[in-house]
Parts: structure tokens; sequence; C-alpha cells
């Protein structure tokens, strides 16, 4: 299936974000959930049962200069194998304006035995933009080898490279599940954080939990492996929170 | 070339006693009929000194003797090629002898041969930037990680090299050779004051160093009676008078 | 071929480029308890050749197509860019600082052994440019191509982690060669795929992460003593 969907987010002048545009189509529904505060909550529905070999959805993003949007998925995707030799696509372009804040925390990402998926994503942040971005890679279902996966993230700062890079698993990734790579961990994600009003931080490392701060801009990624989703979310978490607290 | 073909380019003046060493120890005179402390002239990038030998025979104590030797008289920095442990570094400061600004150390890849004769680019770097952080500098000790008696510094790392054996290992260790003991521009050998608990004969040791050196330089040393390595020292500014002259401040400067 | 002795000095673990002091990342992972054995080596070997030995090779062909076809004036600039580029590959600060140290480290062998050649393209990053960038730069100085350049690249990230492995575990020699013939193939197809990568604009080069790469590398850069730089 080919999906299509597009969220524009602008400041309403009162100090809060109003969706200029949200529309989707099956299996890539978007809706907007009540909240408070700043920023609008949009969940993605639909994605439970896919995306499946063949699949080809594409979101696009667009948050105004002062406009916040917070993205959730409902529930994990999961990657099925569909039709042979044939690839499942999630393509993600978002761009956030100067004095806009974008925080893409969709569920994990499982890539079920057999599936083929490559998940890109692409964003351009302007100078003084913010950005919260994770992703998470449970590589198969319970006891299970995953299939192929690739997650690719492009980050653009002020039209700087910030961050490259595709984390591949699965049997066309030689050496994926080894000690240069996962080490046999089943869970691994990241967390980017782009704020300009963040100090500058050092690096550290907690176990299999590391932060990295980058070289192209205001931002720091936390990487971690995990034995599983649980322990995944709880590393990433604990960053996390704090600072979708503190302006929204 | 050798210090005793050199001519000094300071005229001699009159100068501290050496520090106090056994006159009962054997020794060579690295510099006869030179007084020991002429003016030093300055040289357009440091000197490089490096320091080699076997493990625990006495390496890092010579580096402090000689942050000691030199405190208020040289701009001083130390490149190290051991395993860096905090103990070391405590032992400096405690030692007081050098700012830990002063001193890099060098990782090398369980290769410490590698790291000062084959393939010097990481000490060239640490030699760098000591000069970037601390410099200008007159002297740079590179102290090498213990190895065995093989290993030399490439002249494309330091000017002059140091080896450091001890008299704990036995008296045979000049009659051994290799190409630290044989070539080196100074062998000093370390620890006389335990030469009589293990039964270490000196006077064979000097005859077997003479045999192997032809006219270079031997020193007996023990850095426990003489911690400022007073020999060693004097050593050290001939050497750095010669280099003076041969890389004067008006010419091009290279690395540090 | 006229190069291949070139190739082989260049490919010479010996070559005075500072490479025995660094594990890629081996020394860590030895310390982690990961590599422990010929098999969890090759597992290392394979999972690193496929992430850094990859874009790696990627980055040295692609700095040695940016001096070897493109017009001088754009040369400074394409390099800069693929700089940032690398930076934006290289998540880990630690690792930033080691891939620029090693690129001083073969810059000063450059420099040196080829005085004619111009390396001034290099953008003047502090701490140096990434050695990839320095390899391809060295490798066109030498006359080899950019397959060549890529497989030195290639070989360059399996070799010495490989030879860190046998100081470090005390494996035999001649099993840790034999690995690495297994793994020769291999090691050609990443460099051919990292040739032909050069050819994409600089946003679009491999980008293969690794996050124990990453984790281990900032672990290491606090060790109080460790026997390898990286
Ligand atoms: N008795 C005695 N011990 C010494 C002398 N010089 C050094 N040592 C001791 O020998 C040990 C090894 O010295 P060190 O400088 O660390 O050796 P390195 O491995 O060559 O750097 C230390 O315990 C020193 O205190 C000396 O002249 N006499
Ligand atoms: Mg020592």
């Amino acid at each position: 299936m080919r999906a299509y969907a597009r969220l524009v987010a602008r400041a309403d002048g009162r100090g809060g974000t109003v969706l200029a545009e949200l529309r989707g189509e099956t299996p890539l529904l978007l809706r907007q959930t009540p909240g408070s505060g700043r920023a609008v909550t949009v969940y993605v529905v639909g994605g439970a049962a896919g995306p499946l070999a063949g699949d080809d959805l594409r979101l696009e993003i667009d948050v105004g200069p002062g406009a916040a949007v917070r993205v959730h998925t409902v529930a994990a995707s999961v990657a099925l194998p569909g039709r042979p030799d044939v690839v499942s696509r999630m393509a993600v372009r978002a761009v956030v304006h100067d004095g806009g804040a974008l925080h893409w925390l969709p569920e994990q990402l499982v890539a079920a035995a057999g599936c083929a998926h490559l998940a890109e994503s692409r964003v351009e942040l302007a100078a003084g933009a913010r950005l919260t971005w994770r992703d998470e890679v449970i590589c198969g279902r319970y006891g299970e080898a995953p299939g192929g996966a690739v997650v690719h993230t492009r980050v653009d700062y002020d039209g700087r490279p910030l961050l490259r890079q595709s984390l591949a698993v699965g049997p066309g990734a030689p050496g994926w599940a080894g000690p240069a790579v996962l080490g046999g961990a089943p869970a691994t994600g990241s967390l980017l954080v782009v704020d300009p009003s963040i100090p500058h931080e050092t690096a550290a490392v907690e176990g299999t939990l590391a932060r990295l701060p980058l070289a192209g801009g205001p931002a720091t990624l936390w990487t971690a492996t995990a034995a599983d989703a649980h322990t995944l979310r709880d590393h990433l978490d604990v960053e996390v929170e704090p600072l979708l607290t503190k302006v929204e | 070339m050798r210090p005793d073909t050199v001519v000094p380019t300071a005229a001699p003046t009159a100068g501290r006693n050496p520090a106090p060493h056994d006159e009962t120890v054997p020794h060579t005179h690295p510099e006869p009929g030179v007084d020991p402390h002429p003016p030093l002239a300055q040289a357009g990038r440091a000197l490089r000194v490096g320091i080699g030998g076997p493990v625990g025979s006495g390496k890092t104590a010579l580096v402090a003797a000689l942050c000691r030797a030199f405190a208020g008289e040289l701009r001083l920095g130390v490149v190290t090629n051991d395993i860096y442990t905090t103990e070391d570094a405590d032992f400096l400061k405690r030692a007081g002898v050098l700012d830990p600004s002063r001193i890099r150390a060098v990782e090398t890849g369980c290769c410490p041969h590698t790291a000062i004769r084959d393939d010097i680019g990481a000490n060239l770097d640490a030699v760098d930037e000591l000069a970037e952080a601390v410099g200008p500098l007159d002297l740079v000790l590179v102290e090498s990680g213990g190895d065995n008696l093989t290993a030399t510094f490439s002249r494309g790392l330091v000017d002059r090299q140091i080896f450091v054996v001890d008299v704990a290992g036995g008296d045979k260790v000049p009659r051994k050779g290799g190409p630290g003991v044989t070539s080196a521009d100074l062998l000093v050998i370390n620890k006389t004051d335990l030469a009589p608990m293990v039964g270490a004969d000196l006077a064979v040791m000097d005859r077997d160093a003479r045999a192997r050196r032809g006219d270079l330089p031997t020193v007996f040393l023990s850095i426990v009676g003489d911690p400022a390595a007073g020999r060693v020292a004097d050593w050290i500014r001939h050497e750095l008078a010669h280099h003076a002259a041969v890389h004067p401040i008006a010419a091009p400067v290279g690395p540090a | 071929m006229a190069t291949s002795s070139l190739l082989l000095l260049l490919a010479d673990g010996r070559f005075p480029a500072g490479a025995h002091a660094h594990s890629g990342g081996l020394e860590a992972a030895v310390a982690a308890g990961r590599v422990t054995d010929l098999v969890t080596l090759e597992a290392f070997l394979a999972g690193r050749l496929a992430t850094a030995g990859l874009v790696g090779a990627a980055f040295a062909a692609a700095a040695h197509r940016a001096v070897t076809s493109a017009g001088s004036a754009v040369r400074g600039s394409t390099l800069a860019l693929l700089d940032a580029e690398l930076d934006a590959r290289t998540a880990a600060p630690a690792l930033r600082t080691v891939s620029r140290r090693q690129g001083r480290a073969l810059l000063r062998a450059g420099r040196a052994i080829w005085p004619e050649a111009s390396f001034d393209d290099l953008p003047s990053t502090p701490g140096g440019a990434h050695q990839p960038l320095v390899l391809g730069l060295l490798c066109a100085a030498a006359g080899l191509s950019r397959a060549e350049t890529a497989a030195v690249a290639a070989h360059g990230t399996v070799t010495g982690a490989a030879s860190a492995a046998v100081r470090l575990l005390g494996l035999d020699p001649y099993q840790v060669q034999a690995l690495l013939v297994g793994l020769a193939s291999r090691c050609d197809g990443t460099a051919a795929e990292a040739a032909r990568a050069a050819d994409e604009p600089p946003e679009r080069l491999p980008a293969a992460a690794a996050p124990l790469a990453d984790i281990h590398a900032e672990a290491h850069a606090t060790w109080e003593v460790r026997l390898f730089a990286s």
C-alpha cells in the first residue's frame, strides 16, 4: 500500500500551536489529541498491522516558527514480510523553523522475521529550532531472529550536517549482532536532542548507554543497547522527560 | 656528533659543585676538562633527549632527578611512553618536580619500541603539543616504555639518547651489549648503591662498557645517593650548548 | 599494474602513521568481555568492516575523487564538506578525536614522504582533518586509483584490529591471519562498494552506524590505564 500524510503546525499567535494541515490515508492516519500547553499532540494510528513488504508510507511534517508538536504512534510498528524481494518503506521528512519544536517520539520498530524494511528520516532544522527524535529498533519478536531492517537518519542544523546514521540489522548486515555493533543486544535505540538553550555537555557512558555531544550543532545523541524494549525505553526515557516538561 | 668531539661554545665559568657522588665508584667523565656549568645559549627548538632502558632500571627516577636538577634553570617538558598510572603522576607531583601540564603520555599499543623507533608520529605529536601548550621549551625528555636491551630511539624523534641499565640485574648487562648499551650517546649504570647487595662488580661493568662503547661516555649513578643526577645533568647541559650552536634561535624554527 | 608496490606500501601496517597504537575499538570490546577468541574476533571484524570500514573507505575514496577530479577551486570546499559530513557520522566525540589524531599522524608522514604534494586543500579544522580524508589525499599523491584508495582504507580497519587482538588476547597469529584471509573477499567487496559510493554527493555517502563502537569508545577514553590510544 502507498500512503501519504502531512502535518503542518503554526504558532497561533497566543503562545499556542494550531495545525494548519493534518491529513493522511490508510494505513497512515493522523489524529490530534487534546492536550494542554504550547505543543499540539498528534498520534499516528493504524500502524499496528504493518508495515508489510510493499508498503510505501510517507509522512511530511512542517513546524513553523514558534510552533511546537509532539508526535507519537499508538503502538509499535511491526515490520512484516510480504511479497518476496520487496521492501517496506517508511519515509519521514520534517522541517522545523526557527523557534519551532518537534518531538518525534514513536513506539518501537520491531523487525519481524523475514521482513525487509527501510525507515528513512530526513530532518532539516533552522538555526534556533528544537528537536527530540527517538528511534528504537527491536530485533525480532520474542525469541525470533529479525529480518532485514535499516534505520537511516539524516539531520541538518542551520544548513550543516548534524547527524547521519544508518543502523542495519538482520541477515543482510554482516556482523550486526556481533561485538562491534550490537553485541547480541536485541534492542537498540537513540534519542537525539537538539536545543540551542541547553549548555554544551560532555560525553558520558553508563553501561551500554552513552551521551554523545555532536559536532555539527547544539545537539546531544543518547545511544543505547539493551536486553529488551522496556530496558531500552528506561534508558532513553530518563533523558527525555525533563526535556519535554521543560518548555511544553 | 659525540660530546667528546664538541668544542664548547661558551667559555668555562665557575659553577657550583657537581652533586655529590660516591668517589669509590668508577666512572668515566662525560666531558673531561670542561666545567659542567657554562651559561647555556638558547636554541631555536628544544633539545630532545630520549631515555631508554629495561623496565625498572630507573628511567622515571632519572626523569624526576633531571627535573629537580633543571628546576629554575631550563624550560622542561616530558613525554612518557609508559602505561600511564596515577601512581606515576602522583610520584612526580609528590616529588614536586614538574607541573603535570608539562607531561604528556603516549599510548603505544603494546609496542613501546615501535612508538620510539619505527613509527614516531604520536611521540612527535606529543612533543609538538607540549610546545604549543607550555612552550617554548629548552629541553624535552622522552622516556621510553620499559623494553629489552634492543630498543633505541629514532634520530627522527630525539637528538640524543640515554640508555639506563641498573646493577641489580647483575654485572653482565654491559657485556651483553645490544644497541642501547653500545650506541646510546650516554650509558647510565644506575643503582650503584645496590651493587654490594647483588654482588655486582662495578669495575667489570666499567671495563665491559668501555669495550662495547669505545669513546662514548658512561656514567655510574645512584639516584638514591644523588637525587639530582648531577653527572647526567651536566652531560645534558653540555649537549644543550652544542644544540644551541647548531640550532640557533634565528634559524627556521621546526617543531619543538 | 604500475602502482602495485605503492599500494602495498600504503596498505602495510608498518607504514609510519601510528596504526600500531590503535586497536579500532578492540581493546574496549575485549575489556567488556565481548571479544575473547577467534569466533568473536571474526564477528567483531565483520561488523567493523561493514560499519566504520565502509564509511572510512567511502570517505577516503570521496576525498581522492575530490582532489583528482574536482577543479582546484572547489577542492577545498568539497573536502571541508566531507569533513563535516564525517563528523555527522561520528557521534562519539572520542572517535572524532581519534580520527583527527590519526589524520594528523598520517599527514605528518604524507608531508615528509611526498613534500611536493598539496595537502593544503585539507580543512584547517582544530585537531586536524579526519583520517580518511588525509588517506584519500595521500593515496592520490602516491598515484593510486580511487578503488585502490578504498581498498587501503578498508584493509586498514580490519588489519589494525586484528593485530591488536594478537597482542591483547595472545591469539595464534596464524589463525588470525587465516581469519583475515577468510575476510579478504568481503573486504574487497566493501572497498568496491565504497569506491562506487564516492560518486554520490557527500550527504549520501554511507553512514553505517555501530552503537557499541560509540559506547565502547567513550568508555575507553575514560580509562586510567590503557595500552591502545583507541
Ligand atoms: N636503590 C635504588 N633504587 C632506585 C634507584 N633509581 C631508581 N630506583 C628504584 O627503582 C624502581 C624503578 O624505578 P623507575 O624509575 O620506576 O624505573 P623505570 O621502569 O625504568 O622507569 C623504583 O622503585 C625506584 O625508586 C637507585 O639509584 N637506587
Ligand atoms: Mg618508567
